[in-house]
């Protein structure tokens, strides 16, 4: 009966309130009804035109789709600005709100009557947690009220974000400083390909909106710093530490021990993934921990070691969920507990781990770590390493000693009688190597230096009158790190002319030839 | 002093039959995580026949990482140890329980106990 009145009032609707009360009634019977209506738009253009006029109609709405999404979007960006700058307001008045009556609240609180303030479509939406005994509405209600921090939208930050907009976390902030690229897309699964090139709190910032249009997401598109992480930080009840690098997690830890906020921490390089929550009801610090940064040698990174993208994934779908048993007050969060995932043998480890240290310099009883000195400590010189990871760009080599990708083209030209050393490891030689390169990774260089020299002399016997010269080597690299190594080994083992060619495969594929494929 | 033995079948055996000299054998399971299993010849899991012998009687934690330092890592022994203990960023787990809870290099083996060493992850 309903089916035809129900139609109209759907698509009539402008706006979103107007959407959400013609969809309360009877949204299971509007799926169906939708779908059906689909059919029969298509069946109309079928049965009534040409193919051609069908054809062009189609596109014609097609295209006007596009348009509508777009201004949606953009309608949607708009939204979240605004509401973002609301917040700020509110959060600089001493009561927490601002004083004008028009402006809607955060999260809408429809006095329903039902001694809980969730509205028909919260109630709707979130029906599946309302229906967990152990969630209930309770712990939607603290979900929609709670404010969660977000730093890093790349593989463990995507499906945490995804997770934490889908459950209805009332206000969730993204802090990232990036930029979206191809090479993310495998595993950092809130981007899509339309946004590369874009930041990546953009993107993530859309996706999450397209998801769950009822909450508000705060982008940041910044790097977090000393100078700016107390101010974004305390605005949020909990933080998500989703980066990639060591000095971010001990500025995020202690920034969190300083603020008092719960940090759910979660890292993935290669199959392995690990996951706790620090700071959480009088429980250890990252610090407690880790009292002393690694040495960057033990400091892996997905950009060399690789990364199977599900393994962030993985962890970063369960630090979702601690923050949102953290969130609701419900479960027991995994805190003075870790958790260790070994993505080849399929196997989770869950092991006890120290509790708060009083010796901790952060979170020690004795003297806790102030603001000042949060501001004012040097993360970077305290790891060894920088915030915002670049490539490692080494300069171990006299200049003389080197040669750039252009100059090495020249050689090439000119044929002079050369062997190419390439000292990657063998699975990189496999992704992509230059023609005639003899393959030796530079964990290998000693024990296969006698090949070296037989190629040499190969290359001189082909070329029979002009050798004297001797052969040169060159040597190449990923980035031009290793080959530098490679000469200086090279170098003190007698071939004292051996060159490396600077910026490595990388710097070839940018200079010379844009064909060769980078990594 | 101590004296150890791994799991190489045929020493097993060579020793296992020397009955004369009151060996201790300690069978324990150890496993590195975390990138340290490459410094291993990237085997993960390793179940080891540690010997103690007549004397000594008991195994600890500094015990065992002198033994593995000697018998185990095959490569970049500073990227496992620094002194006497393990490197900063190297979690290491007793029975599935941070050794810090236990004594840390004071901490006594026991037969069948399962030893995990973990480096940091930083990366995401
Ligand atoms: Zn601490």
């Amino acid at each position: 009966m309903s089916e035809m009145t129900r139609l109209p009032l759907a698509s009539e609707t402008s706006t979103k309130a107007a959407k959400r009360r013609a969809l309360r009634p009877s949204l299971p019977y509007l799926k169906s009804s939708l779908l059906g209506s689909a059919f029969t738009l298509w069946d109309c253009y079928c049965d009534c035109d040409s193919m051609d006029h069908g054809g062009g109609e189609a596109s014609a709405i097609l295209r006007q789709l596009e348009d509508l999404k777009a201004s949606k979007s953009e309608i949607e960006r708009q939204i979240s600005a605004l509401e973002a700058r609301f917040q700020e307001i509110a959060l600089q008045q001493p009561n927490g709100s601002v004083s004008n009556g028009s402006c809607p609240p955060t999260i809408p609180s429809v006095g329903s009557g039902y001694g809980h303030d969730l509205s028909p479509q919260m109630i709707y939406r979130y029906s599946r947690h309302l229906l967990l005994p152990s969630f209930g509405v309770q712990g939607q209600s603290k979900l929609l009220k709670s404010s969660i921090l977000v730093v890093g939208a790349g593989g463990l930050g995507s499906p945490v974000l995804l997770y934490l907009a889908a459950s209805g976390v009332g206000r969730l902030g993204v802090v990232d400083h990036d930029v979206v690229e191809l090479n993310n897309m495998h595993r950092q699964i809130i981007h899509t390909e339309s946004f590369i090139g874009q930041p990546k709190v953009k993107s993530a910032a859309a996706a999450c909106h397209s998801i769950n249009s009822t909450i508000q997401v705060v982008e940041y598109q910044e790097p977090l710093r000393t100078s700016n992480a107390l101010e974004i930080m305390s605005k949020y009840d909990i933080i998500v530490d989703a980066t990639d690098n060591a000095p971010s997690r001990y500025m995020i830890n202690d920034c969190c021990v300083v603020l008092g906020k719960p940090l759910v921490s979660g890292a993935a390089v290669g199959l392995e993934g690990q996951l706790t929550v620090f700071n959480y009801n009088g429980g250890p610090c990252y610090r407690c921990l880790f009292p002393t940064p690694p040495p960057t040698t033990a400091c892996q990174r997905c950009s060399d070691a690789g990364v199977l993208g599900v393994v962030p994934g993985v962890i970063g779908c369960l630090q979702a969920l601690e923050a949102i048993k953290i969130a609701s007050a419900v479960g027991e969060p995994l805190s003075e507990r870790m958790l260790l995932f070994d993505a080849l043998s399929g196997r989770i480890r869950n092991v006890k781990i120290r509790g708060q240290s009083p010796q901790c310099v952060v979170c020690g009883v004795k003297a806790p770590f102030s603001k000042q000195q949060f501001q004012e400590f040097d993360y970077e010189n305290f790891t060894h390493s920088p915030l915002t990871p670049l490539p490692l760009k080494l300069n171990l080599l006299q200049p003389d000693s080197r040669i750039n990708s252009k100059e090495y083209k020249e050689k090439l030209v000119s044929g002079e009688a050369h062997v190419l050393v390439d000292v990657r490891p063998e699975h990189h030689f496999k992704i992509v190597s230059l023609p005639n390169s003899l393959n030796i990774p530079l964990s290998r260089l000693e024990a296969r230096l006698p090949e070296i020299t037989s190629a040499l002399k190969e290359k001189e016997d082909q070329r029979g009158t002009d050798s004297g010269s001797g052969g040169q080597v060159y040597v190449i690299c990923r980035r031009g790190n290793d080959s530098q190594r490679a000469v200086q080994y090279l170098q003190k083992m007698g071939f004292t002319s051996a060159k490396d060619i600077i910026g490595g495969l990388e710097g070839w594929a940018h200079e010379v030839d844009p064909n060769v494929p980078t990594y | 002093m101590l004296q150890f033995l791994w799991n190489f079948d045929h020493e097993l055996h060579f020793y296992s039959v020397c009955k004369l000299c009151s060996f201790y054998n300690m069978q324990l399971t150890l496993e590195f995580g975390g990138g340290l299993e490459l410094l291993c010849n990237s085997v993960k899991i390793h179940n080891v026949n540690v010997e103690l012998q007549n004397g000594a009687e008991k195994l600890t934690m500094k015990d065992l990482l002198s033994w593995i330092r000697t018998n185990l890592i095959k490569e970049r022994p500073e990227m496992f140890m620094k002194g006497d203990t393990v490197r900063p960023g190297v979690l290491a787990l007793v029975n599935d329980c941070d050794w810090e809870l236990s004594g840390q290099l004071d901490t006594t083996l026991e037969e069948k106990d399962v030893v995990v060493f973990i480096s940091t992850l930083h990366g995401g």
